[in-house]
């Protein structure tokens, strides 16, 4: 054998060593209970990610300080940065699933669109909060995939109807800008279809991820089209352009309703005073004003054990909505540990976990977040909770929650959601479902 | 010592003309084929499979692809991600269109748009060349990423805007989908691109590839000598845009599953860049050391903390990491601009005379 | 065959008659090509810069853009008053174009072009990782209103409607504007400049006549920056100051291949082409392809001018064809 042979050889193995030393399963003590991250503290993107991934991490570690984690087991949370990227959160998700993880939340669409099929077969859930293909809501579909508390759909059809509540909707002409990407194309479809039966006209303004920060055409075609509403799915940069183009061309603020995901501190920031009247959809609480925020500041920001670069980030619209996605989490183990008996459960049992799920006024309010966000109630067949969001409104310093809860339009979209959930299976003959009684 | 040829005599023409002329090289690649299809299935991990090999597979095709391009043709090209979207898009609606079609076939069948649409958008390359056709392939990466979002046939109308691999079988057994096992998917991509190499590499030193390295060399000297720039450059383009069209659909048939347009975004294309220029331009085995070195280090180090115990957050890993991948890669640079396989290439002239490097 | 001339009248005859009915809008849009064309040159000039000079195609162009933005943005964040910052800042850029000058390019004189384009990514690589450790990956909104610019805007009647024009925008035309200027009066009048000419058309003429090449290239790399300073401080303040801000660099791209590498006037007018011509596209023409051409319009406007003309508009002549 020649040489460089021997030492290609010796790369190879010392390459696969590093790989099986990191692969290695983790020894897990009877009583812990692993919960990946997938985070975008970088990448363009990483202005939205960094406050959510805090809010995440931030809650776990208040519940292990506080109550010595749930149910007497340790909570770990890793956290695996994926930069927003499909490929290093597939990477991630192959990383960290033989470590004992209990659920996934991708946290981007992409990436759950390459998890949701994967779930089944490695048998952890994926618990998209809110976002990802909205067509998982349909538990018989997807058994392993979860969305509460509602869906891109659903708070589409809550947003039409303040709409249609503030000055009506039929004949309106209602402008929808977008990333034009898997996520800001999502509730098209749903948009189309409610243009037909609800009788308003809509003009789609896509952007493209490149011209995020370029957006003067699709607004100068705004000021053309003259539409009444507005409605943007954007994300990252888009938002704060999105609002300042918007105030260039003098357009009303108020009649501009952006989703949760256009709607932070960090997007409005940056626009300051003239973003004044801008509406976004929200579900979880802003503000510290909750026990559990106050649990948090007390047991991790306090003793410096939090990431957030400073006390007043924390109550920020996505850090608590990285709370919020930790609060389900948290409530899905304790419901599976009540129900199968043990402390330290595994994928499939947090899958029964998630499902019957049952947040009600009471249950939040025994987990300090009274007035935070409206009851979710989980089934076998109903794996979005018909949540409910509400609207709030940039003030030129401040986000202000405006509107109580807006409840969807259940009856309209879930029949759509069950005949979208069935297209998406209809070309994949050996999909499993479940059956629900 | 080891390495030498003293002694293996050639007594015919196809002996001295072959691949490997020399008998360590081919003990050497049987070594490394052995390796790659037995000792790794048998003995690596799920993990070290799924996003280590296959990725490294598939970078490593699309890299061969484009340094078919750049390093024996010499055109520059900034489209490879774009035209591996054009591969993995035609793969998934030959496989939804065709069913029953055997799924290998398609991913063959797919490569040939891709060709097609690398042939048109090298047009150029007839007028200009250089960084000027370089930043031209990048009108191509940016129409066909503007037709994968916006033309909705090419995604069958799912509402996800992304493309979603079906289940196919092969001899009984799952090859793709989410039950196909990372040793399957690892072993067809692993005969995929090991058949293609060898066509590659093959085709490099036959009639098509020795026109390509003459218009490289000179353009107008290969033209007086009878070589068609036209027939030379396009094949080039086709040849090139095959193999990255083969390496999409492997990408997203056999390693993430699905795909939204954000896969074969320019990123990819500087990527596969990258692989090309750091493995070493006009080398084969430099698109497998370049691919290696540009995919599986990052891997490496971002497994760094949590295997050493280390408290940094996985974030600041990510930037640590890139500006270690960016220092190394202009250090490479300044050490050896002709890549990885240069210094290979000089280390083996150094084994064949030691220990004696006067003897010659 | 109907829809074939329906087809045809709504390409190339309804989008002019549009223009024509409503020439307050025309002016609008026409406008804000003109801003983003303004902003799209002064990238495309840090690169003409730095190629002329060294033949480096500087990819990392975009990336410096954001450093300089962010460098500012934080220095005022941490409380240093704005002017103070600015100085700071460009120093700071000045420091970077010395180092990039000693630790790269001098190493890689008389590579392939393709691996000095490398070499630009790598850099990109190392100021992205570099950028995010050091100021973090929040987007910081930019201190327009510090540095004393206007962010108030003015009407202008016309056509019985009108046409808004932003401060900030008319500032970013006139400091553009200011500063092709004053790199004219650099290149052609001073000893630095005329030396910089020489290096441009030929290295070892300009070396024998004692030029010295590493003293040029940090200069150039130095004005580099300065352009990506300001084209930082006027993106930044149309969105916000973000690493998102990079990909805006790649419009530069097209702009440079209808301007020419090395030119710039080239650059100034490929620049306000790309501009109006990608919003007027968009505008008038995106909605019958669904829009978002934008994307793309650019580059294939580009692909086709080089076709007739493959040294660009401006472009010197001895570049190579086929």
């Amino acid at each position: 054998m020649k040489p460089q042979n021997k030492l290609k050889k010796l790369g190879c193995a010392a390459i696969a060593a590093a790989a099986f030393a990191v692969t290695l399963p983790v020894a897990q003590a009877e009583d812990t209970l692993f919960i990946p991250s997938l985070t975008y503290r970088t990448g363009p993107f990483a202005g939205g990610g960094i406050p959510f991934a805090d809010g995440f991490a931030d809650y776990f570690n208040m519940l292990n300080e506080r109550d010595g984690g749930i149910g007497g087991a340790k909570l770990i949370v890793e956290e695996c940065e994926t930069a927003y990227n499909t490929q290093k959160g597939v990477e991630c998700y192959e990383a960290t699933k033989d470590k004992g993880a209990l659920a996934y939340n991708p946290l981007s669409t992409g990436i759950t669109l390459a998890l949701i099929p994967k779930a089944p077969v490695d048998e952890i859930p994926v618990f998209s909060m809110g976002y990802g293909l909205s067509a998982a809501a349909i538990g018989e579909k997807f058994p392993w995939t979860f969305v509460y508390p509602t869906t891109y759909w659903n708070q589409l059809s809550s947003i039409l109807k303040y709409i249609d509540a503030n000055g009506g909707l039929k004949d309106q002409k209602v402008g929808f800008i977008y990333l034009d990407v898997g996520y800001g194309k999502e509730p098209l479809p749903l948009l189309e279809n409610l243009s037909g039966t609800m009788g308003f006209e809509l003009a789609k303004y896509p952007v493209g991820v490149k011209e995020m920060q370029n957006q003067s055409a699709q607004w100068l075609n705004v000021r053309k089209d003259k539409p009444d509403w507005m409605i943007m799915w954007g994300w990252g940069a888009m938002n704060p352009t999105a609002v300042k183009e918007a105030a260039k061309i003098r357009y009303p603020l108020d009649r501009f309703i952006g989703n949760w995901w256009a709607g932070s501190h960090n997007d409005l920031k940056a626009v300051g005073k003239p973003g004044k009247g801008y509406m976004a959809a929200n579900f979880s609480g802003i503000g510290q004003d909750f026990p559990a925020v106050q649990d948090i500041l007390k047991h991790v920001v306090e003793k410096g054990n939090s990431k957030v670069a400073s006390a007043d980030d924390v109550g920020n619209v996505l850090y608590n909505r990285g709370m919020f996605n930790a609060v389900i989490l948290a409530e899905a183990i304790k419901v599976a540990q009540e129900m199968t008996g043990k402390a330290a459960i595994t994928g499939a049992d947090m899958r029964v976990g998630l499902e019957n799920i049952n947040l009600d006024e009471a249950r939040l309010k025994e987990l300090g977040l009274e007035g935070f966000t409206g009851p979710i109630k989980g089934s076998c067949a109903d794996h979005e909770g018909a949540g409910s969001v509400f609207l709030q409104q940039w003030n030129g310093e401040d986000w202000e929650k405006v509107t109580d809860l807006i409840e969807p339009m259940n009856d309209t979209v879930r029949p759509l959601l069950e005949e979208a959930a069935d297209k998406y299976v209809s070309d994949k003959p050996d999909w499993e479902g479940q059956t629900c009684t | 010592m080891f390495y030498r040829e003293a002694g293996q005599f050639k007594t015919t023409y196809e002996a001295d003309q072959a691949m490997l002329p020399i008998a360590q090289d081919r003990v050497g690649l049987l070594l490394i084929l052995l390796i790659a299809f037995a000792a790794i299935p048998l003995l690596a991990s799920d993990f070290f499979i799924s996003s280590i090999m296959i990725p490294f597979l598939v970078f490593a095709l699309a890299a061969v692809g484009l340094n078919i391009l750049m390093g024996y043709a010499g055109q520059l090209s900034l489209g490879t991600g774009a035209f591996m979207g054009v591969g993995a898009y035609a793969c998934y609606k030959l496989a939804t269109l065709f069913p029953d079609l055997n799924i290998l076939i398609v991913v063959f069948l797919s490569g040939f748009f891709a060709a097609g649409i690398g042939v048109i958008f090298g047009l150029p390359s007839l007028r200009i060349k250089g960084l000027y056709l370089a930043i031209t392939t990048l009108a191509a990466q940016f129409f066909l990423e503007w037709c994968f979002i916006r033309i909705g046939w090419l995604y069958n109308y799912n509402d996800s805007g992304a493309i979603e691999v079906p289940q196919r079988m092969l001899f009984g057994l799952a090859i793709t989908g989410p039950h196909a096992t990372p040793i399957t998917r690892y072993l067809v991509i692993l005969t995929i691109v090991a058949i293609m190499t060898l066509v590659a590499a093959n085709v490099l030193r036959g009639r098509i590839g020795r026109s390509w390295m003459m218009i490289r060399d000179m353009d107008i000297a290969a033209e007086l000598m009878g070589i068609r720039p036209l027939f030379s450059k396009l094949s080039a383009f086709a040849f090139s845009s095959y193999y990255c069209g083969v390496a999409g659909a492997l990408m997203v048939f056999f390693w993430l599953g699905s795909a939204e347009v954000e896969s074969f975004d320019i990123n990819h294309s500087f990527l596969i860049m990258f692989m090309v220029i750091i493995g070493g331009m006009g080398s084969l085995a430099g698109c497998f050391m370049g691919a290696a070195f540009i995919w599986v280090l990052p891997v490496i180090l971002r497994a760094i903390p949590s295997a050493f115990e280390l408290n940094i957050l996985a974030a600041t890993m990510e930037h640590i990491s890139s500006i270690i991948i960016g220092a190394l890669i202009i250090f490479f640079l300044i050490v050896e601009p002709h890549g990885l396989a240069r210094l290979w290439r000089v280390g083996k002239e150094k084994l064949r005379t030691w220990p004696f490097p006067y003897a010659t | 065959m109907e829809t074939f001339v329906a087809g045809l009248h709504a390409f190339l005859v309804a989008p002019f008659l549009d223009m024509v009915s409503l020439p307050d809008f025309l002016l609008q849009v026409i406008w804000e090509g003109f801003v983003s064309g303004i902003l799209y040159a002064l990238i495309a000039l840090g690169f003409v810069l730095i190629y002329k000079a060294s033949a480096v195609f500087n990819f990392a162009q975009g990336i410096m853009v954001v450093f300089a933005a962010l460098v500012l943005v934080s220095l005022f964040d941490l409380g240093v008053p704005a002017w103070l910052a600015l100085i700071i800042t460009i120093a700071v850029m000045g420091l970077l174009a010395l180092s990039v000058e000693r630790l790269v390019l001098r190493k890689l004189v008389n590579q392939h072009e393709a691996i000095l384009l490398m070499a630009t990514i790598g850099l990109t690589l190392v100021l992205k990782g570099a950028g995010q450790l050091v100021f973090g990956g929040e987007p910081k909104s930019m201190i327009t209103e510090e540095l004393g610019f206007s962010t108030g805007s003015s009407d202008w009647e016309v056509f019985d409607g009108i046409v808004i024009f932003q401060h900030i925008d008319i500032a970013a035309a006139v400091i553009a504007i200011i500063m092709v200027a004053v790199l004219g009066v650099f290149f052609s009048k001073t000893r630095i400049g005329r030396a910089l000419r020489a290096v441009a058309d030929d290295h070892q003429a300009a070396l024998s006549v004692g030029i010295s090449l590493n003293q040029i290239w940090a200069i150039v790399w130095f004005a580099s920056g300065i352009v990506a300073l300001v084209t930082g401080i006027m993106w930044g303040a149309r969105s916000d100051v973000s690493f998102a801000l990079e990909i805006i660099a790649l419009k530069a791209l097209a702009v440079l291949i209808l301007g020419g590498f090395t030119s710039v006037p080239g650059a100034i007018v490929g620049g306000l082409i790309v501009g109006i011509g990608e919003k007027l596209f968009e505008v008038y023409w995106g909605p019958m392809f669904g829009g978002g051409v934008e994307a793309w319009f650019a580059y294939v406007l580009a692909l086709i001018f080089l076709l007739f003309r493959p040294q660009g508009m401006f472009g010197e002549r001895h570049i190579e064809r086929v």
